[in-house]
Parts: C-alpha cells; sequence; structure tokens
C-alpha cells in the first residue's frame, strides 16, 4: 500500500506526479467541453470561481464542504485500517434517520438538547450501520465493498419506505420528503444565508480531532499499523479485529454526523436521497488525500467548490453541472495514473539500472 | 535427451546464485542435484524450466543451444518442471487440468485426453482418474498428474524439486517405479533432494551444489560414500566451534515449555505424538533441512500453530489453545525470518515502533519514543535515525532492531533463522544479545539452516528430519560430522525419543 | 395464466441489460479482475450508443459503439491496474463515477429526444406455440441474444480449450504462466471482452428496455449487477437465475400494492440486497474450515447429501479475484 513511501525523494517526486496529475485532469476536462462546444476559459472560471460570485454561493459552499469534509476524514480511519468503506452513503442515510427520531419522539424538550439528541443519535445510527458492514468483513469474510453496496441499497430503502410510510407527509405521500421540522429545530443561520455555522464548526472539530488521533495517539499509530501490516501488528501485540472494528464504527459515526447535518441544517427533513452523493464524493477526497487527514480539508474545499461552482453552468453557460464530477473524477484517476506511473518508473529494472549507472551507486545490500 | 549447461550464472544484486556451473545430464539416467539450502538447486532448475533467465551462459538441449524464454518455450523445447507444491489447478478436474494450456498437437480433443490421462497413468502406475477433483487429491497424486501433464505435452527431461517432500512413503515408492520406467524409455530425469538415502537409491548420477558452484570435479557417478557427499553439501567443518556451555541437563533447569503427546500439522507435513520438554536458560537450536518440521514446532511454541491433539504447557500453563496472544501476554516473543512480513511494520519509522510498544497513555510521547530509539540504536548499533523508515533499513539492522524491541520481561524467545541475510559481525552481534537473555534466564529456542551456527550457539540441539524429532541431544555429545549426518536422516532411528 | 406468462416474458425481457453486464462481469472477474466501473462504464455506452444511433441512424452502429466504450473504459481500468499496478478497487470505482458524470454532461443535449429503438419481431411459427411463444419468442433480437449468452458463455468457460485457460487465469495465474500462457495480455483481452458486454448492457436500455436517454438512466442497476455476479457464484446458469430473480422482485414491486397492500414496496426493492448479504455471509461461514469439520461428525448417509449442498452452495470466488500477477 505505501511502498513508495520511505524512500528517498519520494516527495519530491510525488509533488511532480501531481503537478501532472493535475495538469492532465485539466486537459482531460477541457477536451470534454471542447467536445460539447463550451469554451473551457469560461466553464473554469464558473468551476474555480463560480462559489465565491455571491455570499448565498459561498454558504452553499460551506454546506456542502461540512458533510463532505466529515465524510473524508472518517474515511482516511477506514483507508489507514485498509478498507474501502464503500457503505458510507448508508450510514450517512442511516444517521440521518436515527437523528430523526429524537426530533419526532421528543419534539417538546428544549431545542439545545434535542441537538445535542439528534447529533449523537444520528452518529450512533451511523455507527452502528457501519459495524453492520465491519461485522460482515471481519466476522463473516464478506468483502466490506459488497457488503457496503447492498447495505447502501437497504439504508436507501429503509429511508423511502420511512419517508412514503410513517413519517410521510401530514394528507400526503410524498417521494419528496418527510414533513417539513418545525422551524426552531433548524440549526440556527447567518443572516438570510442558508450558512448554518455549527455545521462547519462540527466538520472542522472533527477533523482536528481525527487528525490528533490518527498523528498523536497510540490508537491511530496503531490503526496505521494494522493496515500497513495486520501479521506484524499481530505480532507487537495490537488487536487487529477490534482496530479495524473501531475504525469502522468511527467512520460510520462521522458519517451519521454528517447525515444529522443533511437533516437539521440543510434540507430541514429526511428526504430519501439524503446523502446527495457526498459519502462518494468523499471516497474520492480519500483516494486522493490516502491517509492523511491533513490534505482533507483543502482537497475537500476544493471539491466543494467545483461543485457549487458550476451548479451556474446550465444557465450561464447552457452545459450540465456534471462537469464538476467529471474533473474531480479526472483529477483522482490521473493522480493514481501518476502514482501508479511512479512506482513503475522507480522499480522497472532497467530504468533502476539506468539511473543507478548514472549516480555510480552501487546496490544496497548487507 | 541429454540436457548441458555451460557456464550458468545468475546474479541477484551481489548474490552469485549460480556460478558458472558446466553440467550434463545424459538421457535415459536419473540424475540427482543435492546441496543444502541457498546452494543453488533451486536457481538451477528454475534457470532449466525457463522461470528465470540466465545472467550469463547457455542450455544446450540434445547438442543445440536453446534460450528458455518463459516455461512455455522450456515445456515446447521439453523440459518440464515438477514444483513441490505441483503448479495445477485445485478447481479443475483432473481432465480439465491436463487439457488446460495444453498444446492442440498433444491433446487434440477431450477424448484423446481422456485416453491419454488413463494410459499414461496406466503405464506408470499411477492412481488418477480423469473426472476426479484436484483439489481432492493428495500431494503424491496431483504430483503424478503434474508428470503425465508434461509427458503428455511432449517433455523428454523431467526435472523434480524435492518431490518426496509431503508424500507417502508408499508413493515415493510409486514415484520411484515411475521415474525408473521414464528414464528406461530414455527420458532425462533431474532429482533435486537433500535426502540421501532416496538419491542412492535413484540416481545413476550425483552432483552437489554449494554457495552456487558445482562442488568438486563435477558430476560423479553413483554409488558415492555418503560421509563424502556430506562433506561436500556442508562443507569441511571449521572444527573450532565454541565449546558448548554446559554438557548436561541439569536437574534445577525449569522447563520453559511441556509438549504432551502432540500432534501438529501445517501445509502437507505432520509432527505426530511429540513429547518435549524445553529448559529455561538454555539456547536450543532447531536443526534439519528446511521444511522438516522445525517451522511447526516453533510455531507451536508460540501459538500461531494449535495443535490437533495433545496439550502444550507453559511454565506449567496450559495454553494449547490459548492462541498468538495469550503466549505472548506469557512472555513469549516470536521474531519471524520474514522481518518485513510477519516482524515490523516496513513503513514505520523506529520512533513509531517503540511508540508502539510503550503501552502508557493515549496519547504518543514522541520524545520517549524516539529516546528510545536512541537508546536501542546505541545499545544494539543499529545503524539507523529515530525517524527511518524500517524498510530502509539493511537486513541486519532489521534483525537487530527487532531484537532491540523485545520487552525486558520475556522469558521465552522463539527465533526463526535469527541470522539469516546477516554479515558475520552483525550474527555475532545478535547472538551477543540472545546469549545475554539467556543468562538472564531467558529460553531461547531457534532454527537455522547453518549447521556452524546450530553447533556454535546452542547449548541443546533437536535435529529434524522428514517430519521425525530427535530427542534433546546436548551440543557436547555432537560433533559436526554426525549432525550432518542425522540432517541427511543417516540412523536418525538412534537419536529418536522411543529408539533411545 | 394468459397474465402469468405475459408477465413471466415481461421479467424475461426486462432482465435483459442485466444478463449482458452480468456475464460481461463474470468474464472479466473469471480472468481474476474486478471491474468496478461496471456501472459507470454502462451508462457512458448507454449514453454514447443512443447518440451514435441517432446520428448515424443505425441500431448496429450505435450497439457497436457502446461495447467499444465499454471496451475503453475496461482497456484504461487495465492499463492502470494490471500494467501500472494500482488497486482495482480503486481505479474501478473513480471510473464509475467519472464515466456517470461524463455520460451527464455529454449526454445532455440528448435527454429526452426520441431515437431509434430495437424492433420487437416476434419469430413466425414459433412464437404461436402455445405458452412457450409468448414466453420466449414474442420479443426483439436484442433479447434472443440474451437468452443464447447464457449458455454461450457457460460452454466457453467450462467447454473450451479457451476457457480454461481463462478459468485458470482468475484461479491460479501462476500456473498459467508456467503453462506458456501470457497471462496480462489475455487478462487484457478478457477485461475488454467484459467491458464490450457491459456496454452493450447499457445499449440495452438506451436503444430497447427504456428507449431513450436521461440522466442516470440506469440508476444504481450496475452495482446490483456487481452483486448478482457474486450471488451466482461466479456461474453464468446461477448468475442469470440472479438476474431474472431480480427482475421479477423488481416488478413485484411495481405491483406490490395491488397484490400484498400491507407490504411496503420497499420490501422487495431492497430483498435483493438484504439476499445478496445473507448469501455471502453464508457461502463463506459454509466455506470456513469449521463448517467442515463439523459436517465431518456427521454420520455418514447425512454427511454425503449435506456435503453435496454445502459444495453446491459454497462457490467461491477466482482465488485470484483482485491480485495482480507478478511474474515469478
Amino acid at each position: 500500500m505505501s511502498s513508495e513511501q520511505g524512500r528517498i525523494g519520494g516527495k519530491q517526486r510525488g509533488l511532480i506526479f501531481g503537478m501532472v496529475a493535475l495538469a492532465g485532469a485539466l486537459l482531460f476536462t477541457s477536451l470534454v467541453l471542447l467536445s460539447s462546444g463550451v469554451n473551457p476559459l469560461e466553464a473554469y472560471q464558473l468551476i474555480f470561481l463560480g462559489s465565491f460570485s455571491s455570499p448565498i454561493r459561498m454558504s452553499d459552499m460551506v454546506m456542502l464542504g461540512a458533510p463532505l469534509i466529515l465524510c473524508s476524514a472518517g474515511l482516511t480511519l477506514t483507508f489507514a485500517a485498509g478498507l474501502y468503506n464503500l457503505g458510507i452513503e448508508g450510514q450517512m442515510i442511516i444517521g440521518a434517520v436515527a437523528a430523526m427520531l429524537p426530533l419526532r419522539l421528543f419534539s417538546d424538550l428544549p431545542v439545545p438538547l434535542l441537538w445535542l439528541l439528534a447529533f449523537t443519535c444520528g452518529a450512533a445510527g451511523g455507527a452502528a450501520w457501519a459495524l453492520l458492514a465491519g461485522g460482515l468483513r471481519i466476522g463473516l469474510r464478506v468483502n466490506e465493498i459488497f457488503a457496503g453496496l447492498g447495505l447502501n441499497f437497504l439504508a436507501s430503502g429503509i429511508a423511502l419506505y420511512l419517508v412514503l410510510g410513517p413519517w410521510r407527509r401530514v394528507g400526503q405521500a410524498s417521494s419528496s420528503g418527510t414533513q417539513p421540522l418545525p422551524t426552531d429545530l433548524w440549526l440556527p443561520t447567518l443572516d438570510k444565508l442558508r450558512l448554518a455555522p455549527a455545521a462547519p464548526i462540527i466538520a472542522l472539530l472533527a477533523l482536528a480531532a481525527i487528525w490528533f488521533a490518527v498523528t498523536h495517539t497510540r490508537w491511530g499509530l496503531e490503526l496505521r499499523a494494522v493496515g500497513m501490516n495486520p501479521q506484524a501488528a499481530g505480532r507487537m501485540g495490537i488487536p487487529a479485529t477490534r482496530r479495524l472494528a473501531e475504525s469502522f464504527a468511527a467512520c460510520g459515526a462521522m458519517a451519521g454526523l454528517a447525515g444529522t447535518i443533511q437533516v437539521l441544517g440543510v434540507f430541514h427533513q429526511l428526504i430519501p436521497s439524503i446523502s446527495s452523493g457526498i459519502g462518494l464524493l468523499a471516497l474520492l477526497v480519500v483516494l486522493l488525500v490516502r491517509a492523511n487527514p491533513v490534505w482533507v480539508l483543502p482537497v475537500a474545499a476544493a471539491f466543494a467548490i467545483f461543485s457549487v461552482g458550476s451548479l451556474q453552468m446550465p444557465l450561464a453557460l447552457g452545459a450540465d453541472s456534471s462537469i464538476a464530477g467529471v474533473l474531480q473524477g479526472a483529477i483522482v484517476l490521473f493522480a493514481l495514473l501518476g502514482r501508479g506511473l511512479s512506482v513503475t518508473i522507480h522499480t522497472s529494472p532497467r530504468i533502476q539500472m539506468l539511473t543507478q549507472r548514472r549516480k555510480g551507486a552501487k546496490p544496497s545490500t548487507e | 535427451m541429454e540436457v548441458r549447461v555451460q557456464n550458468l550464472t545468475k546474479i541477484f544484486g551481489s548474490l552469485r546464485a549460480n556460478d558458472d556451473i558446466s553440467l550434463t545430464f545424459a538421457g535415459g539416467q536419473i540424475h540427482g542435484v543435492l546441496g543444502e539450502n541457498g546452494a543453488g538447486k533451486s536457481t538451477l532448475m528454475k534457470l532449466l524450466s525457463g522461470f528465470l533467465r540466465p545472467d550469463a551462459g547457455e542450455v544446450w538441449l540434445d547438442g543445440k543451444p536453446v534460450a528458455l524464454g518463459d516455461p512455455g518455450a522450456a515445456l515446447r523445447a521439453g523440459v518440464g518442471m515438477v514444483h513441490q507444491d505441483p503448479l495445477d489447478l485445485p478447481g479443475f478436474s483432473a481432465l480439465e487440468n491436463l487439457l488446460c494450456a495444453a498444446p492442440r498437437w498433444a491433446l487434440p480433443s477431450r477424448t484423446e485426453a481422456r485416453n491419454t490421462l488413463t494410459i499414461l497413468a496406466g503405464r506408470l502406475g499411477f492412481s488418477i482418474a480423469p473426472d476426479d477433483r484436484v483439489a481432492a487429491l493428495t500431494v503424491g497424486q496431483r504430483q503424478q498428474l503434474e508428470i503425465i501433464r508434461l509427458l503428455a505435452c511432449g517433455a523428454r527431461a523431467l526435472i523434480l524439486d524435492e518431490p518426496t517432500t509431503g508424500i507417502s512413503a508408499a508413493q515415493a515408492r510409486a514415484l520411484f517405479v515411475a521415474l525408473r520406467r521414464l528414464a528406461q524409455e530414455g527420458n532425462t530425469v533431474l532429482f533435486v533432494s537433500h535426502k540421501l538415502d532416496e538419491v542412492a537409491d535413484l540416481c545413476h548420477t550425483v552432483s552437489v551444489l554449494r554457495t552456487g558452484k558445482v562442488v568438486g570435479a563435477g558430476q560423479m557417478v553413483m554409488p558415492q560414500p555418503q560421509e563424502h557427499l556430506l562433506n561436500m553439501m556442508f562443507g569441511p567443518s571449521s572444527g573450532d566451534h565454541t565449546p558448548p556451555r554446559r554438557a548436561t541437563l541439569q536437574p534445577t533447569d525449569r522447563p520453559a515449555w511441556r509438549l504432551d503427546a502432540v500432534t501438529a500439522r501445517e501445509g502437507n507435513l505432520t509432527l505426530s505424538g511429540l513429547n518435549l520438554s524445553l529448559p529455561a536458560g538454555a539456547v536450543v537450536g532447531l536443526s534439519g533441512l528446511e521444511g522438516s518440521g522445525q517451522q511447526i514446532l516453533l510455531r507451536l511454541l508460540c501459538g500461531r500453530v494449535q495443535p490437533e491433539a495433545g496439550r502444550v504447557l507453559l511454565e506449567g500453563a496450559d495454553l494449547t489453545t490459548a492462541g498468538a496472544e495469550a503466549f505472548r501476554r506469557n512472555g513469549v516473543e516470536y521474531l519471524p525470518a520474514d522481518r518485513l512480513v510477519e516482524g515490523l511494520v516496513g513503513p514505520l519509522t523506529l520512533a513509531d515502533h517503540f511508540a508502539l510498544l510503550d503501552r502508557q497513555g493515549a496519547v504518543i510521547n514522541r520524545r520517549h519514543a524516539e529516546a528510545a530509539a536512541r537508546q536501542a540504536i546505541a545499545d544494539y548499533q543499529i545503524k539507523a535515525t529515530p525517524m527511518s523508515p524500517i524498510m530502509s533499513l539493511s537486513g541486519g539492522n532489521q534483525q537487530r532492531a527487532m531484537l532491540s524491541m523485545v520487552p525486558a520481561e520475556t522469558r521465552a524467545l522463539v527465533c526463526e533463522q535469527p541470522t539469516r541475510g546477516l554479515d558475520v559481525a552483525s550474527a555475532r552481534a545478535v547472538w551477543g544479545r540472545l546469549h545475554a537473555r539467556r543468562d538472564a534466564g531467558c529460553a531461547v529456542v531457534f532454527a537455522s539452516a547453518d549447521l556452524d551456527e546450530i553447533l556454535d550457539y546452542s547449548d541443546y540441539i533437536l535435529v529434524f528430519f522428514a517430519g521425525r524429532v530427535s530427542r534433546l541431544l546436548p551440543r557436547a555429545e555432537l560433533h559436526a560430522a554426525r549432525l550432518g549426518e542425522l540432517i541427511g536422516g543417516v540412523d536418525f532411528a538412534e537419536v529418536e525419543e522411543h529408539a533411545a | 395464466m394468459n397474465q402469468l406468462i405475459i408477465d413471466l416474458a415481461a421479467i424475461l425481457a426486462a432482465a435483459t441489460p442485466l444478463i449482458f453486464a452480468c456475464m460481461g462481469e463474470t468474464i472479466s472477474e473469471r480472468a481474476g479482475v474486478v471491474n468496478l466501473s461496471l456501472d459507470g462504464s454502462m451508462l457512458l455506452a448507454a449514453m454514447i450508443g443512443f447518440a451514435v444511433a441517432l446520428t448515424t441512424g443505425s441500431l448496429l452502429v450505435g450497439f457497436a459503439a457502446a461495447a467499444m466504450t465499454g471496451a475503453l473504459v475496461a482497456l484504461i481500468l487495465g492499463g492502470l491496474s494490471l500494467s501500472l499496478g494500482q488497486s482495482q478497487t480503486a481505479v474501478g470505482f473513480v471510473l464509475a463515477l467519472l464515466c456517470t458524470d461524463l455520460s451527464s454532461f455529454l449526454g445532455a443535449r440528448y435527454v429526452r429526444v426520441p431515437g431509434p429503438a430495437v424492433p420487437h419481431t416476434p419469430i413466425p411459427i414459433l412464437s404461436d406455440i402455445p405458452l412457450i411463444g409468448p414466453l420466449l419468442f414474442n420479443h426483439d433480437p436484442l433479447i434472443y441474444t440474451s437468452f443464447v449468452l447464457v449458455p454461450l458463455i457457460w460452454w466457453f468457460l467450462f467447454s473450451t480449450r479457451a476457457g480454461l485457460v481463462l478459468r485458470a487465469l482468475g484461479d491460479r495465474p501462476q500456473t498459467a504462466y508456467a503453462r506458456g500462457v501470457p497471462v496480462v495480455p489475455l487478462r487484457y483481452l478478457y477485461l475488454m471482452l467484459g467491458g464490450a458486454l457491459i456496454g452493450i448492457a447499457g445499449a440495452a436500455y438506451s436503444l430497447d428496455l427504456k428507449q431513450g436517454w436521461s440522466y442516470r438512466h440506469t440508476f444504481g442497476t450496475g452495482w446490483i449487477a456487481l452483486a448478482i455476479v457474486i450471488f451466482g457464484g461466479w456461474q453464468p446458469w446461477r448468475v442469470a437465475i440472479g438476474c431474472y430473480l431480480f427482475a421479477a422482485l423488481q416488478m413485484m414491486a411495481s405491483r406490490s400494492q395491488s397484490v400484498m397492500p400491507g407490504l411496503p414496496t420497499q420490501v422487495f426493492q431492497v430483498a435483493p440486497f438484504v439476499l445478496m448479504i445473507v448469501v455471502l455471509a453464508l457461502v463463506n461461514l459454509l466455506a470456513s474450515p469449521n463448517t467442515a469439520r463439523r459436517l465431518n461428525r456427521l454420520p455418514e448417509p447425512v454427511r454425503r447429501p449435506a456435503e453435496r449442498i454445502v459444495a453446491w452452495l459454497a462457490m467461491p470466488a477466482p482465488t485470484a479475484l483482485g491480485q495482480p500477477f507478478e511474474r515469478p
């Protein structure tokens, strides 16, 4: 997994390939834009700067960025443990459903207490759903990718059932969502904007906590050790399966918090597509930053900027907003290409021989 | 078919695995190739069967030089190899396995293949039916199937790599009958082994390899005296081994481990009915050719293999089914040979490892960990900084790092090839450390393929031969020549428990 | 009775794209490569197939374009994973999302544009046979092809020499290599062949089943196909049964209000996924050494059939699935 880490010059080489990857992604996206008759420069102006064009856009960007950061931060944990937690969408949905429970059941409690309950339940719901995938993986050796995918569909089925069934709007069942929450339960927003400051604050706090956990606690170090080499970790007395389960639960809890933000701060109701593909986008973020939480903030922010910026594409340029997804996907794809090339070039015997001859170095052995 | 190699050389890094080897294997005969582990036997066989390409030298078949670029090309040229773990397809039937990737001229149809299989199996006395599932066959039968397949695909020279490891005595006899018959029919058979009696029984000629070179005059006609062959395999004993520390088992020696009637299996090898008591405060060396059973005992002693029958006691406590973690908690530390596979986490630094071992507090104390790493670097002369990733260290430094991480309270050390790949100075340093542990009362058990290491550093020796185990032999009672014989299975019964 | 036949025929038709996609994925995974891009690949092929058929006016060219799209995506996956050593999962996942968004972006101008569709072509005489006629011979050529495809793939995998080699690639590539098989080039070939079938599956939506193009036209079907392949244990017949079962459950979901008013529709929609997870867990449970040990304790007359049932249920995945091949 990290064979290229730690070699001398790895960082520089990584940076060069990163730049090449970004250039490649931009070139590819430009070709896609041109093929649809869209001027790439105008498009990039929207994609990169559109989010900053108005306070409303900026607040949208923040409200997309917050759950994205939460999910990405959670995914760095499962990625560190060597897992592909594709079930994150479902964990977000179940988190949102769980957050709805106290809001519906105890609506006469004081509002701050309800928020606290909602976030707690959301995190617990997401964690429980993730542990289901974790249990299947650890106990029954069901690949977490397929367990996660199946549980995603199951989760959206549950949400749809609740929206159309027991939690339907008074008088009419509509798949568009449940009865909206009373406005006093909405997370308070900045004046006339949709920006609820609680969302980014929670996201940044969670990111900081995960960064601290991964880089400064023994738990985080043990998790990384398990992800890199479970056998050796076991030999050193690290309870590997327990760490795997914990990484699932922690990631699920983050996704649950993200789902709660979607309910309390963005949609103010439960809708079937409450996760809005944020979990999948977070997976892209993590394929780029890998197990390194430090890079989550810039990359997630950039991806949120692209996504919100491109929303103006249809009106401004008559093109579809999904170009943001094309750019995001292309960046990750070209980054994988760059990584692959850098490792292949580094380990190819012929090229190695050439570089060694140039340096006049002899092969290092005992 | 005559197989000839001319000045064959293969280099891995700085290791000359095959160094200027020239040999001729005449058709219609069985040729033994002997050598201890790492002598270069497998490299030579891989060069002959196309798995490796030589850095210099040539392979000649029937007087013509050939380029064996890959195993497919080698088989087309008539050279086939039967691997120790047969390279077949467990999910297939015997017939499908035979047909898979077979050239069309050899087996034009399913019916033809079925006939060929039945006929060849009948002729060679093998018991395989076309519809048997490969996964349900024994290793011996899978070998037979591979032989049939190679013959059907036109092989006229067969290479067998340690074919009798993991098969029953009856199957070995059947195999030998078949091999003799194949030789009579004009095929060339290369028999790679380290079992002297089998080579004596079967082969027309023998060649001995050591450190990548052909020893002595080259190919010799059998029979040859066993001592002579052993001498060639292991080299003349250096003679000046360090004197053993203790001559006999002292009554005060408390046992660290006790094994009661233990039967354990790993892969296709079984140790059965093992009764052993291993003393604390002594070094026990496990000697034998690779894959003779040492591995299983080592893994039993640290809970990584659980016995199928019998009991494993550690300082009187029954840990038979407790698992590796319980052994570790009870003070057994395992030092694997593959340091980066099972031992250490390659991408993490030395300081990271010490942080992992420091069980105090939830937050890592970097300064502590770095100080501990620096201390270890000084104490164990590790050439590294606290921030060096383990995988950037040389093998010797990795080994010393792994040793430096053994907790002070460890009461028993289980080491697999503790000095493999280390230079002399590093090896001596590692043993200095291990002996210091022993002198502090720790039990040390190690396996090594190097006879000198066994003789130099052990207080007691256990010899393994094809799954059989000797009793605990005091080092003082063994000299190099006798140990070499025991490893080769000569008069092994003399040292077995029930014979004593 | 008549209604039942009509329903069954509709299920056979509805499962057509799934059949193509699942057979493609089966080939690819049997050769040892997981094509996780399936969903996105199918969408992009659906869009391109429709666009090409619309512009050229030829259905055949449309299908060819779709197949080529699927093969191209597979080629990219192969390049990054087989040649450059990146994780098949990571690359496949990125490609799935990237292709989905590409299809949305490039396909924007074709949304809900009427276009060509595979014509309904009952087979004369055969379609008049009672029961079987309306069930099997009252469809269009694509659906007939799907009927032929399953036995064809099955025959190829289990009865041809090339099929043996294909299975060896996924089970034990070292063995294939030792027998002179070019492992990586062949993996490319089958990955792309599978990709082409996945592409045709996409076009089966846009040019046949759900004629036309709209955003996320095949929503989620690709992910389902991946699950069905596992459910079917990489056996063409069982995979096909999985496809038809899924189509049947979906039909029940759309009818459930009238059939079983008490039961929420979602039960049918999510049932396949719950089923898949349960089957996966069961298969792994059955394949574990504990089960073998327990079976061994059973008395002889019970043990044999029990072992046979377990062996049939516990279809193991190709051993080397998802693993890179390195020359020894």
